[in-house]
C-alpha cells in the first residue's frame, strides 16, 4: 500500500493562474474528444479579475464522496488515491456532489453518471498540467505542498535580511 | 454536420418577442468567414438604405467566428457586433474577447440578428435552444458588471456569460459600448447606443454543446506549435509591459497626440509610462478563454483620492485620459477608465472628448459655468475624472458631450469643429497622424471611422519601414494589404495581439481554417476573402451615403503643423498629400476615383450579388 504522503494530486497556484480555462478545454478534449468546459474534471473559478483558481479533486483522505454514495459506486484507489466510478452502479443521484466541499465531482450531462479527475491515468500524466501555459498547475503530494509553503513563509520572513 | 461553424442563425424580434432559427448560409460563411465579415454582409441583407441607426429597423448583429469555442490560442474567445453606427452613419463594428463568444458557440449559434424594439427594458436569455426575453426593469441603471452579476444571481448559474450596456447605452450616448466579462468592451462606433435604442439591456448566454473540429489530431498538433509560438517573441510585448509600452515609444518619435493635438509629445510621459504603470499599479495579468498568452493588465489603485479603483488598462485609453488631456497622474487615468466601464462608454472616445472640452475651455469657447464650474484646464486630473463621470451619466455638460466631439462641436459652434478630432464622427486614437503618413491614409479610409485597428498601418511608420513624414505612391498598397489581413483577423476571430504568431500569415490562417472547418481554403482564396470583406464594408458605407469626401482627417492634422522640437517638427498633412494618398489607395483597391468599388472588381471577387449597390454608388 502506498503511504498517504506519496499520493499526488493536481494543485493550482492562484498567483500564477490567469483564468484562461485551457485546463478545462484540454481535460474535456482528453476525456470526451470535444471542447466543452462542462465536461471538464477541472473547473476554473474567477471570483473577480484578481482571483483566479482552478479546482479539481483533492484525493481526500477518508473521502466524503465515497462515504456519501448509497450504492457503493465510488471507490478510492489504495495505490493512487483517485476515485473511480462504477458506471453500472451510479444512478446520478448526486449525493457525492453534495458531499464534496470543493465541487470537484460532477454529473456528466450525457452519460448521467458522475465523473471526477483520475489524473489522466491512461495518458501517463495529467494533461491539464502539461498544457497549462502559466505552469500554474502541479502534481504534488501534501507533504511537498507543506514544504513549499514553509519555504515561502520563511523566505518572506527573512526577505529583507537576505537582501542586506 | 458543419465543423467550426455552429451552422445556425438566431433571429430575435424584440418588438413582438418572436424568435426563429435558420441555417447559416454556407456560401456566405466561406466567402466572409465570420465575425465582422459575415456581419457586414448579413447586415446589408437585413436592412434598408438610409435606415436611422436608432430605428427598430436597424438590425444589431452579434457574430462569432469558425474558431470560436475551440481551444485555439485567442481564437476561441472573440465575438463581434455589427450595425449601422450612430457616430459615422456607416459601418459600425466592434469586437471583444473574454469568454462570451465561446458560450454562444456552445449554445449553437454563429449569428444573432436583433431587430425591433422592446416596449420595456428586457434582456435576452439564450440557454442553448431555449431563447427568451426577460424583464430587465431591475437592471436598468446598473453598470455592465453589476448587470452580469445580477443576471447570474437571478438565473442561478455562475458560468453564464453576459454582454451588457451601461447607463450610457440606455441614454443613447453615441459613444456607448457593449461590455462582457466585466472589463472587455466592444468599444468603438457607439453600438451600445444601438442596443439601448432597442431597450435591450443585456445578452446572457449559456451553451452546453460540444465543440469539435474537422481534423482533431492535426489540429492538436498545430495547436501545440502555436502554444510555443505564443510564448515566444511575437507576443512578448503583450505579456510584459503590455500596450502601454507605446507611451515612451510614441513620445520619443513625437507622434503622441497631446492636449487635443496641440502638441505631439508630452512632458509628463515618464510619469504615465507603461513602465511606471506596471511598477506601481498592475496587480495581476489575466487571460481570456483559451488564450495561452494573457495580456489583460489589471490595475489597482490602493490609496489616494481614487482609492479602491480596479480596471484593465491599455495604451489607447491611457493615452486618451492622460497625454491627450495633459494629465500626468496614473491613478486618475485608471479612474477615468473604470468610470468608462461603469457607465459603458468607449474610453478612447471619452478621453478625446474631455481633451476637446479642455481645449474649448482654454480657448474661451466653453466657459467654466458651461462646464458645470469645473476649471477644466489641460492637466487638471480631477476635472478630467469629473467630466468622464458627467459624460457617462449624461448629466450637466455631459449632455452636451455624450454624443462625441462631432455632435458636440455642431452644438457649440464658434469654430469648435476645428478642435474636434474625429474621422467620420468617430474620435481619433493615440497616433499623431501628422507625423505618421501611412497611418494617416489608413485612418482616413478606415470603414469604421478613425481607427488604428482596421489596418495597423502605423507599424510601417513607427518601425521606420517607410519615411513616415512624407506621402508618396505605394502607401495605398501597403494599407490595402494590411486591411485585408486585419479583416481576416476580425472575421476568424483571432486576437490582434496574437497576429505575430502567424509567421506565414495567410498560409497559417488558411491551414487553421481547413483544420477547423474541413472546408477547402487556399491562402490565395483567403486573401480574396479579406479583400471581399473590405469591398462589402465599402459598399455598406457607399449605400449609406459615405464616399471620398468622408475619407478625411481631423482639421488640426491638416492645418496645424507639429510645434514641438524634435523629429516631427513642422509635420502635417496637406490636402494635396491626402488626395495623392487616396488616389493611390483607390487605385490599389481597383475602385473608382470617388472610392466606389467597380463592377469589375466585384465580379473578380465573386460578389455579383452586390453589383446593384456598386452601380447606385457610381451614379450618386
Amino acid at each position: 500500500m502506498v503511504k498517504i504522503h506519496d499520493r499526488k494530486f493536481v494543485s493550482a497556484d492562484p498567483d500564477k493562474c490567469v483564468g484562461c480555462q485551457i485546463c478545462e478545454y484540454i481535460c474535456s478534449y482528453t476525456k470526451d474528444k470535444a471542447f466543452n468546459p462542462i465536461k471538464s474534471r477541472i473547473r476554473v473559478v474567477r471570483i473577480n479579475q484578481l482571483v483566479n483558481m482552478p479546482v479539481t479533486c483533492r484525493l481526500c483522505e477518508d473521502p466524503p464522496c465515497v462515504k456519501a454514495c448509497p450504492r457503493d459506486s465510488l471507490t478510492q484507489s489504495e495505490e493512487t488515491g483517485t476515485m473511480s466510478v462504477d458506471k453500472d452502479k451510479c444512478n446520478g443521484c448526486g449525493w457525492c456532489i453534495e458531499a464534496c466541499d470543493y465541487g470537484a465531482i460532477m454529473l456528466h450531462p450525457e452519460k448521467k453518471v458522475v465523473y471526477v479527475c483520475d489524473l489522466c491515468k491512461d495518458q501517463g500524466e495529467p494533461q491539464c498540467i502539461k498544457w497549462c501555459p502559466e505552469e500554474a498547475l502541479d502534481l504534488v503530494t501534501s507533504d511537498v505542498l507543506a514544504q513549499k509553503a514553509r519555504l515561502t513563509a520563511v523566505k518572506k520572513l527573512f526577505h529583507e535580511a537576505m537582501k542586506s | 454536420m458543419m465543423f467550426g461553424y455552429a451552422g445556425r442563425v438566431l433571429h430575435v424580434d424584440l418588438s413582438n418577442g418572436k424568435t426563429s432559427v435558420e441555417p447559416l448560409n454556407e456560401d456566405y460563411a466561406k466567402k466572409y468567414i465570420g465575425g465582422i465579415g459575415l456581419g457586414i454582409r448579413m447586415w446589408l441583407d437585413h436592412s434598408k438604405p438610409g435606415v436611422d441607426p436608432f430605428s427598430p429597423d436597424n438590425p444589431l448583429l452579434l457574430i462569432i467566428g469558425p474558431i470560436s469555442g475551440t481551444m485555439w490560442p485567442t481564437g476561441g474567445n472573440g465575438h463581434a457586433f455589427v450595425s449601422k453606427s450612430p457616430q459615422s452613419y456607416g459601418v459600425g463594428e466592434a469586437k471583444a474577447h473574454g469568454s462570451f463568444g465561446t458560450e454562444l458557440k456552445r449554445a449553437g449559434y454563429d449569428v444573432v440578428i436583433l431587430k425591433g424594439k422592446a416596449e420595456n427594458p428586457v434582456y435576452l436569455w439564450i440557454d442553448d435552444d431555449s431563447v427568451q426575453l426577460m424583464d430587465a426593469s431591475q437592471l436598468w441603471g446598473k453598470s455592465p458588471a453589476e448587470t452580469e452579476d445580477a443576471i447570474r444571481e437571478e438565473l442561478g448559474d455562475y458560468y453564464i456569460r453576459v454582454a451588457a450596456i451601461g447607463v450610457a447605452g440606455e441614454k443613447l450616448s453615441r459613444i456607448a459600448c457593449i461590455i462582457n466579462d466585466k472589463t472587455r468592451a466592444a468599444g468603438r462606433t457607439g453600438l451600445g447606443a444601438v442596443m439601448g435604442s432597442k431597450n435591450l439591456k443585456a445578452i446572457a448566454v449559456r451553451g452546453t454543446r460540444d465543440i469539435t473540429v474537422a481534423k482533431p489530431e492535426e489540429f492538436m498538433e498545430y495547436l501545440k506549435e502555436f502554444h510555443e509560438r505564443m510564448k515566444g517573441p511575437a507576443t512578448q510585448k503583450y505579456r510584459t509591459l503590455g500596450t502601454p509600452e507605446n507611451v515612451l515609444v510614441h513620445n520619443s518619435l513625437s507622434c503622441m497626440p497631446t492636449r487635443n493635438y496641440n502638441n505631439s509629445r508630452f512632458e509628463g510621459a515618464e510619469k504615465v509610462s507603461g513602465e511606471n504603470l506596471n511598477e506601481k499599479y498592475v496587480a495581476k495579468i489575466i487571460g481570456c478563454s483559451s488564450c495561452a498568452m494573457r495580456c489583460e493588465h489589471m490595475c489597482v489603485v490602493a490609496e489616494g483620492p481614487y482609492e479602491k479603483t480596479m480596471t484593465r488598462m491599455e495604451y489607447e485609453t491611457l493615452w486618451a485620459f492622460g497625454p491627450y488631456c495633459g494629465v500626468d497622474r496614473l491613478d486618475a487615468i485608471i479612474k477615468g477608465m473604470e468610470l468608462s466601464n461603469y457607465y459603458g462608454i468607449d474610453a478612447i472616445s471619452a478621453g478625446v472628448i474631455v481633451g476637446f472640452a479642455m481645449d474649448c475651455y482654454e480657448r474661451g469657447i466653453l466657459t467654466q459655468a458651461e462646464l458645470d464650474g469645473l476649471d477644466a484646464k489641460f492637466g487638471n486630473a480631477d476635472a478630467m475624472v469629473k467630466l468622464v463621470e458627467k459624460i457617462g451619466k449624461r448629466e450637466g455638460v455631459g449632455e452636451l458631450l455624450a454624443d462625441g466631439v462631432k455632435v458636440a462641436a455642431e452644438k457649440i459652434g464658434k469654430g469648435s469643429g476645428k478642435l474636434a478630432a474625429h474621422i467620420k464622427g468617430v474620435e481619433t486614437t493615440g497616433y499623431d497622424l501628422r507625423a505618421l503618413k501611412t497611418a494617416a491614409l489608413g485612418f482616413a479610409v478606415s470603414f469604421r471611422g478613425a481607427d488604428h485597428n482596421r489596418h495597423g498601418a502605423y507599424a510601417f511608420d513607427v518601425k521606420g519601414k517607410v519615411n513616415r513624414l512624407i506621402a508618396e505612391k505605394g502607401r495605398g498598397k501597403l494599407v490595402r494589404d494590411m486591411e485585408d489581413t486585419y479583416n481576416l483577423i476580425d472575421s476568424f476571430i483571432v486576437c490582434k495581439f496574437s497576429r505575430g504568431t502567424y509567421y506565414k500569415e495567410l498560409d497559417d490562417l488558411a491551414k487553421l481554417y481547413r483544420l477547423v472547418t474541413g472546408f477547402e481554403m487556399t491562402p490565395e482564396e483567403l486573401k480574396r476573402a479579406g479583400e471581399r470583406i473590405q469591398n462589402a464594408a465599402r459598399l455598406f458605407n457607399v449605400r449609406e451615403g459615405l464616399g471620398r469626401k468622408d475619407d478625411n482627417l481631423p482639421w488640426k492634422v491638416m492645418n496645424e503643423p507639429i510645434p514641438d522640437e524634435g523629429p516631427s517638427k513642422g509635420a502635417f498633412v496637406t490636402q494635396a498629400e491626402l488626395d495623392l494618398l487616396l488616389d493611390d489607395y483607390y487605385e490599389a483597391r481597383g475602385w473608382s476615383r470617388e472610392g466606389v468599388p467597380t463592377e469589375a472588381k466585384l465580379k473578380e471577387l465573386g460578389m455579383d450579388d452586390l453589383l446593384g449597390l456598386a452601380r447606385k454608388g457610381a451614379e450618386a
